[in-house]
């Protein structure tokens, strides 16, 4: 049997991975009701002036972006944990961070692509103005994927562990502060119409930082909390 | 003659060491102490701009710098028991966390003391305090995964990770709500530390050891109470004279 690539690897986990999740949509939808319904209960609570919500809107879509992708942070490694399927992973002699950066890309599609999509249509509620909707896109684009790898490496370290997704809450959120700051700073910006580069940067340099280290540190997690 | 850097490593060895150096350090906090809160409130000027209410600063500035001090300690304590399997590098970084947490806290309570009289407000969105307070959260974060974990050895290893990542993370942070804090508002109430009075120096840096020695004589009976759980069951142990009585 000839080995595979570290190509081949990356993207059979993410086909795997999808195909997973798309036989139970259920769980990708309760993310996004999820993100939907908390983004509509804050003109609930704060009241409908139109002012006040427009500037609330950056703030208040990153926040419950941020929430969602915590819920969803559980499933990431627990299924595979339960049964099996992740000791076996841990077994190939294919790179492990490899087949963690696959399976943080498999879930940020499933789980973050959903909340970007959504994203528009909710600052629209707001009444965001066309510019800030975009840079609110790119800013989400940017920002979820970093939610996600530094959540894989929460629910690496709360593996199996009893009350672990309010434990990987309280671990992650923190750590995502910087990703709130420039993302919601981005769209702030562009509204108050200063420069939106600066933050966007960031947010990018942020995402390569993670992209670099965070699937390694997860591998390390996870062989932490398996063995 | 080769120093054997490792014998103090082994948790039997350095339970007694530790059960000596514990009275040193927490009589010379007692005393420093003592010292520290004389000058302070006493020897010490009234300062012009903030009257009386500056004072809460000898206990403020050396629970603020301490608190942040202790989690780069005890994350390279963690890194130590991560990389070398030392037992009791883990123990320390486990024993050091609630010392931490309680001067992040503290740190946060008199900074709001000190901030209505001045400030007019308990509480200001600024770099400084937003910062500690992410540190307490980080510091409960450690606390919170080590507690959740049954398995000594795995929350050990776990919570080094998470305190390593937190130490990398600290900066970014930091950086990042100062920056936030810059584009919200303009700069905020700062505090010119250039003119002190050589009294209040003295004062600040006997209650800055104070603490210091302090946390250490905590932290030292701490990792003593670890060491007898985790080893409950050693020959050595056993063999104590407190644990025969």
């Amino acid at each position: 049997m000839n080995k595979l690539s570290l190509i081949d690897l990356l993207s059979l986990v993410i086909r795997r991975d999808l195909v997973l999740a798309m036989r139970r949509r259920a769980d990708v939808l309760t993310t996004l009701i999820f993100f939907v319904i908390v983004v509509s209960l804050f003109p609930l609570g704060v009241g409908p002036e139109m002012d006040m919500l427009r500037k609330m809107a950056p703030g208040v879509v990153w926040v419950a972006a941020l929430l969602a992708s915590m819920l969803s942070l559980g499933r990431m490694f627990s299924a595979d944990y339960l049964d099996g399927t992740l000791e076996q992973m841990m077994l190939v002699p294919q790179s492990l961070s490899v087949l963690v950066l696959a399976k943080i890309l498999a879930h940020w599609m499933v789980s973050g692509l959903p909340l970007v999509i959504m994203a528009p249509v909710l600052g629209l509620q707001f009444d965001m103005p066309t510019q800030a909707l975009w840079v609110l896109i790119a800013a989400l684009l940017l920002g979820t994927p970093i939610l996600s790898m530094i959540g894989a490496v929460g629910a690496a370290l709360t593996l199996g562990l009893r009350g672990g997704g309010a434990l990987v809450s309280l671990l992650v959120l923190p750590l995502c502060i910087p990703v709130l700051i420039f993302g919601a700073g981005a769209v702030e910006a562009v509204v108050s119409g200063t420069s939106v580069g600066s933050h966007l940067s960031l947010l990018g340099a942020l995402l390569l930082i993670a992209l670099v280290f965070t699937p390694w540190v997860t591998a390390l997690a996870l062989r932490i909390s398996m063995e | 003659m080769a120093i054997n850097w490792f014998k103090y490593s082994a948790p039997s060895t350095f339970y007694g060491v530790a059960g000596k150096m514990v009275p040193w350090f927490s009589w010379s906090a007692a005393i420093l102490f003592v010292v520290g809160l004389y000058i302070g409130f006493f020897v010490a000027p009234t300062d012009i701009q903030q009257s009386e209410a500056y004072r809460i600063m000898f206990i403020h500035v050396p629970a603020s710098i301490l608190s942040m001090f202790i989690y780069l300690v005890m994350a390279g304590y963690a890194a130590l028991g991560l990389i070398f399997n030392t037992r009791l590098s883990s123990m320390m970084a486990s024993a050091l966390a609630p010392t931490g947490a309680l001067l992040a806290f503290l740190s946060l309570w008199t900074g709001a003391l000190w901030g209505k009289p001045m400030w007019g407000a308990w509480w200001v969105w600024d770099a400084r305090l937003t910062s500690e307070l992410i540190l307490l959260f980080l510091y409960l974060g450690f606390i919170a995964l080590h507690a959740s974990i049954d398995d000594p050895r795995r929350a050990d290893r776990a919570s080094a990770l998470l305190a390593i990542i937190g130490s990398v993370n600290v900066p970014i942070i930091y950086f990042s709500v100062q920056w936030w804090n810059t584009l919200h508002q303009g700069a905020t109430v700062k505090f010119t530390g250039t003119s002190m009075h050589v009294a209040m120096q003295q004062g600040m840096f006997t209650m800055m050891l104070a603490v210091w020695l302090y946390a250490i004589a905590v932290t030292l009976l701490r990792v003593r109470c670890i060491i007898l759980e985790r080893e409950c069951k050693a020959q050595w142990v056993s063999e104590l004279v407190e644990v025969r009585r």
